[in-house]
């Protein structure tokens, strides 16, 4: 089964924002980057589904800078067999030509299974996976939250408003993961010296304008801290009155 | 003409809550493009959908149902087919869907076909010198991205309990248009829904959130309790902390690796504050905390914050609560 996960390098999610000085982007002095949560389902089920085939290759895929090779080392450290940068500069709003970068790159590669995050926790853009899906005319399906694969087609779960839809799907594909798919290993020591030995291509992309423009990345207005009502259960009529006429919520 | 199209949603047989705000949104959408620009509503559906009817009241000037056989599911390779189609036999300058389940995984799949930016999950919008301009929270609610569209259509999902429905009285036109054509290679087979009553987080417009103060899975009982003091209107939720200690779901998750939710009131009990806690509920309209200890950074970002211990707090509360809907 050969296999691609598509990776980002995102900050941390106990990252502070602050906004750097052109005030349409993340200042990033002191920001820890990470490999985006929802990439690491992605990771363990393409390494899950090659260690049940018996055969085959995972291939881990991320644009983005040069320092997002890291971002590559730590899923080949879980246990990916080689990675592909394609490196780019600056940053890209439009997840359209994300998707075309990426779409040129796995086009013809073989794949039998396309695996992404559900999103990365930075853009929140939500809309790689399909839209990789959409150009290289594959099916898709979003946010799985429990997968079986066999006999060239799948069955995945994905959570929807009240319920859980049950989905069949034909391969190749593309998938995109939710948390509770499975439990990421950790790197074991192990993994990561062999990681560092593992192929690494590094090529240069460079992802059209696109149709967005940044205006402005602010910060939210900052919520007045409210009043404490008081304490105890003595204090819940008080609450509720407040919840009544003042906030006008109830 | 810079025409709005509005793709909604069904389920059972009826059009969903989540499709009023995605009209009302495409109406103030349209509204703001001037020149009359005008609000089509598409359904695609196998047959009749109940609530169809009650669509011109939220400001669609016409609701046009696309059948086919295959979309009485959601049918994700279909549907693009047929939104991208009908794209082409209006001026349309602007395409809308919620930011929901179905409309995170449609929305891109559209955007894609048409070869258009999509912006994702907004929360205002508004439009000038003839360019779409739209909010969306990133980095979980900590940030906010302003962006302009350049070229046409627009193409956006908004966010959820964001863009309340505005009801007017006007009935829009109905039109219904058969398709061929195969609903695609991904088919729905089943949709095992959750226990009758159960509101996703991210729809409900209030919201009874647990954390670790709850101190083990079972009490939160108390929380299911207050949740259903609210007659169907609440929904319980979780922080990271409870999720990945197992004690409840993860599609129950409030923050930045779970849902980002706007509900009127959220309810945080028993809950610190993490950051990224904070991050995917900040933007609720009134926040309430309930904690034992008076320093927990929850009371920064709460409106009205009780000190105490939720074990005795929640169930006076429920009662409260209770004789008001009683």
């Amino acid at each position: 089964m050969k296999i691609a996960v598509c990776i980002k390098r995102v900050p941390d999610s106990e990252t502070r924002v602050k906004i750097a000085s052109d005030g349409k982007s993340l200042d990033e002095a002191g920001v820890k980057f990470i490999l985006n949560p929802y990439d690491e389902f992605a990771v363990e089920e393409a390494l899950r589904l090659k260690e049940k085939a018996g055969t085959g290759e995972v291939v881990v895929m991320a644009l983005g800078p040069a320092a997002a090779q890291e971002t590559i080392r730590t899923a080949l450290a879980m246990g990916a067999d080689r990675g592909v940068l394609l490196q780019t500069q600056g940053f890209h709003p439009d997840g359209l030509e994300t998707a075309k970068a990426l779409a040129a790159e796995l086009k013809d590669a073989g794949l039998d299974v396309i695996l992404f995050g559900k999103m990365a926790i930075d853009d929140y853009n939500h809309q790689v996976g399909p839209m990789v899906a959409e150009l290289l005319d594959l099916p898709c399906v979003t946010t799985v939250a429990h997968l079986e694969i066999a006999g060239g087609k799948g069955t995945a779960e994905r959570e929807i408003e009240g319920g859980v839809e049950v989905v069949e799907f034909s391969l190749p594909a593309v998938l995109t993961t939710e948390k509770g798919l499975n439990e990421p290993r950790y790197p074991a020591l192990k993994g990561i010296m062999a990681a560092k030995k593992k192929p690494l291509e590094i090529k240069p992309t460079a992802p059209g304008p696109g149709a967005l423009e940044i205006l402005s990345l602010t910060l939210p207005p900052e919520r007045q801290a409210g009043k404490i009502v008081g304490e105890g259960s003595a204090a819940v009529p008080e609450l509720v009155r407040l919840l009544r006429e003042e906030a006008k919520v109830l | 003409m810079s025409n709005v199209l509005a793709v909604l949603e069904h389920r059972d047989g009826a059009i969903r809550k989540v499709s009023h705000e995605v009209v009302t949104g495409a109406r103030r959408l349209a509204d703001a493009l001037g020149g009359g620009a005008s609000v089509d509503a598409l359904v695609l559906a196998a047959g009749p959908v109940r609530g169809s009817d009650q669509l011109g009241g939220f400001g669609a000037d016409r609701v046009i149902t696309l059948t086919n056989a295959a979309f009485g599911s959601y049918a994700p390779e279909g549907y693009t087919r047929a939104i991208a189609d009908r794209l082409k036999t209006g001026a349309y300058g602007a395409l809308v869907f919620a930011a929901s389940a179905a409309g995170k995984d449609l929305a891109p799949r559209v955007a894609a076909r048409l070869g258009r930016p999509l912006v994702q999950d907004i929360t205002d919008v508004r439009v000038v010198s003839g360019a779409v301009i739209a909010i969306r929270p990133v980095y979980a609610g900590k940030a906010l991205l302003e962006v302009r569209v350049v070229g046409t259509p627009a193409v956006l999902s908004l966010r959820p309990n964001v863009f309340t429905p505005v009801q007017r009285p006007k009935a829009g036109a109905q039109q219904t248009v058969a398709l061929d054509g195969s609903g695609g290679r991904v088919v729905v087979k089943q949709i095992k829904a959750a226990p009758a009553g159960t509101l996703d987080v991210a729809e409900a417009a209030i919201i009874v959130s647990g954390g670790r103060g709850l101190k083990e899975p079972a009490n939160f009982k108390v929380l299911e309790e207050l949740a259903a003091a609210f007659a169907g209107r609440a929904a319980v939720g979780a922080s990271r902390a409870v999720v990945d200690a197992g004690w409840r779901p993860h599609a129950d998750q409030v923050g930045q690796t779970g849902k980002t939710v706007s509900p009127t009131l959220y309810v945080a009990v028993g809950i610190s504050g993490a950051i990224q806690h904070l991050a995917g509920m900040r933007t609720s309209k009134v926040i309430v905390a309930i904690n034992k200890d008076k320093d927990a950074p929850i009371f920064k970002v709460a409106d009205y914050g009780i000190v105490g211990d939720l074990f005795e707090v929640v169930p006076r509360l429920t009662a409260e609560i209770k004789k008001l809907h009683g």
